[in-house]
């Protein structure tokens, strides 16, 4: 489904490359995560699985096609196959959940009665059923990032891309929605998350590719976090600040969005 | 892509951006006003030249006492000079047409008619009239062969044809046409500019929009297409609105004012505005359109 044959990719200006060598096949129905510091090279993994980048060497196969050959008019058809979503959600301000994931389809053309059919199926898979007039800055973070996800699969893609999908969300929240990953991957789509989220890689014990420096440092089947240091020093909580936390859900995260 | 879609998301955009769509809307107005009125200035001069060329005669003014031609020597013409004038005028049928005989009197009084208005008419003496042959042509290009036959001849003062002054006429009505091209390509090209920047403005404003078209999987035309119709849609009603103001200068500048107040002269009229319109809307719809294609070419992520 998502092959990296010896795929280095320099961005301009750069001292080292952000992605150096790096081989790896995800499988048709695969959960996969990714992991490493900041500035590992996860991100750019994820960018040019959409042909947002060109790599610079090396070749990308996504879907059955070879991205770095794939000429521009054929990449709309290519980011078709492919749902992606962010830690800071990218809705829409200005529409309603319902209108954030039939966008979407209406960009893509699909018809209106296809629209009413699909859209408040999604919204129940995703669990936002009753909420479908809220316009975004009303929702949680973690119900954002749910709306996020609806608009990715709406459209029923073969692979789900996440780059951070839990960044913005506390440990309850984020739980919840690698559950919903994770119930996604199960009706057969490929998911592949890069995270820094050490407590859910542990928990869910899925294959774990680790990126170190832009070079592949381990590809485990059923593995853990592992030791990675993170750029930015975790602040371990005690449990009593963390159900504090918990108590205000994603206020400060959303935020930003509005 | 759905049209209802498409023309959702126009309606939405352009009331979101209404201050810029308007902008563009007024320049887009005034500069297609201006050649509008440069394009019928020039009409105008064509339908006067077909009206005028028609009507311009050759003036033989012969001599009278005291008269201040230097070829009269300040002797009047006598009665047989003026018949043999006459005689061979006759002869040079065609291209000479008509034959017209205006006494000294006669012009003093169809001077004083015509500038009754203008205290020109109580300071004139009839002294500065002359007898004239007033000689209207089949041809009015054969001018000068009157002129080679009777300047100097004996009894006539000078030949002067009408034509000449028209074409300074004309002249000066071209110049003041080309002005208003001139200026209205001036004013196209702060359209063009206009256009150009609220599209870079607009393109920024929505790159959350756009980012998610591209992430879906949207064509590059479906990302384009609101650009493109929003600047089409405010240049279109711009040209419009000019086609309005001209519509209404000729309707009531032209046919309400001026075709009454100089009676005797050809003016353009509405079928005119209607023959510029499609040159002028067109205009602008090729313009709006490649200028969003160079804008989103170079400002907009596909």
């Amino acid at each position: 489904m998502i092959l990296f044959d010896a795929v280095t990719k320099t961005y301009p200006k750069a001292t080292r490359p952000a992605l150096s060598e790096v081989s790896l096949e995800v499988e048709r129905g695969e959960f996969v995560f990714i992991v490493g510091s900041s500035g590992s090279g996860k991100s750019t993994l994820l960018r040019l699985a959409i042909r947002e980048e060109r790599a610079t060497s090396g070749a990308v196969l996504v879907a059955g096609r070879e991205l770095r050959t794939l000429p521009d008019r054929r990449v709309p058809m290519l980011r078709r196959e492919i749902g992606t979503v962010f830690q800071d959600f990218r809705l829409l301000p200005n529409k309603s959940v319902f209108q954030n994931v039939a966008f979407a389809l209406q960009v893509i053309g699909k018809s209106r009665a296809l629209i009413r059919q699909t859209v408040p199926e999604t919204l129940r898979v995703v669990g936002l059923e009753g909420k479908e007039k809220r316009l975004p800055h009303q929702l949680s973070g973690g119900e954002q990032q749910r709306v996020a996800i609806a608009r990715a699969i709406v459209n029923k893609p073969t692979i789900l891309l996440a780059d951070e999908p839990t960044g913005n969300l506390d440990p309850a929240t984020s739980r919840a929605i690698v559950e919903l990953l994770d119930r996604i991957n199960r009706s057969g789509t490929t998911v592949v998350v890069a995270t820094h989220d050490h407590e859910m890689v542990n928990e869910f014990r899925r294959r774990v590719i680790e990126l170190d420096a832009g070079k592949l440092v381990r590809d485990e089947a059923d593995g853990d976090y592992g030791k990675t240091t993170s750029a930015i020093p975790v602040v371990r909580i005690d449990e009593g600040d963390s159900d504090a936390e918990d108590g205000t859900p994603d206020a400060g995260s959303a935020g930003g969005e509005r | 892509m759905r049209a209802g879609f498409v023309l959702g998301e126009l309606g939405t955009g352009l009331r979101r951006n209404l201050s810029m769509a308007v902008s563009v809307i007024l320049v887009t107005m005034i500069s297609m006003y201006l050649l509008g009125l440069g394009l019928l200035a020039q009409r105008q001069v064509d339908t006067m030249k077909d009206y005028w060329y028609d009507r311009v005669q050759v003036s033989i003014f012969l001599c009278v006492e005291g008269s201040q031609y230097a070829a009269c020597s300040g002797k009047a013409t006598t009665p047989t000079q003026r018949e043999q004038i006459k005689a061979q005028l006759e002869q040079m049928k065609p291209p000479v047409k008509e034959i017209f005989y205006e006494s000294q009197a006669d012009a003093f009084k169809r001077f004083k008619e015509q500038f009754k208005n203008s205290p020109l008419a109580e300071q004139a003496t009839e002294r500065a009239f002359a007898d004239s042959f007033r000689v209207s042509l089949t041809d009015a290009g054969k001018y000068d062969v009157i002129v080679s036959s009777f300047s100097g001849a004996p009894g006539v003062g000078r030949v002067q044809d009408q034509k000449q002054l028209l074409d300074r006429f004309f002249a000066f009505m071209n110049a003041v046409s080309w002005g208003a091209i001139a200026l209205s390509a001036l004013m196209v090209l702060c359209a063009v500019l206009l256009m150009a920047t609220t599209i870079r403005q607009t393109a920024f404003s929505r790159r959350r929009e756009t980012g998610i078209m591209r992430l879906v999987g949207a064509s590059n035309a479906t990302i384009q297409l609101p650009f493109v119709l929003e600047t089409l849609v405010s240049a279109l009603v711009g040209a419009s609105l000019a086609m309005g103001l001209l519509w209404a200068t000729v309707s009531y500048g032209i046919g309400g004012y001026l075709s009454k107040a100089l009676m005797d002269t050809a003016f353009i009229g509405m079928t005119d505005v209607f023959a510029v319109a499609p040159w002028v809307v067109g205009g602008v719809a090729i313009v709006a359109v490649l200028t969003s294609w160079f804008t989103l070419r170079r400002y907009l992520r596909v």
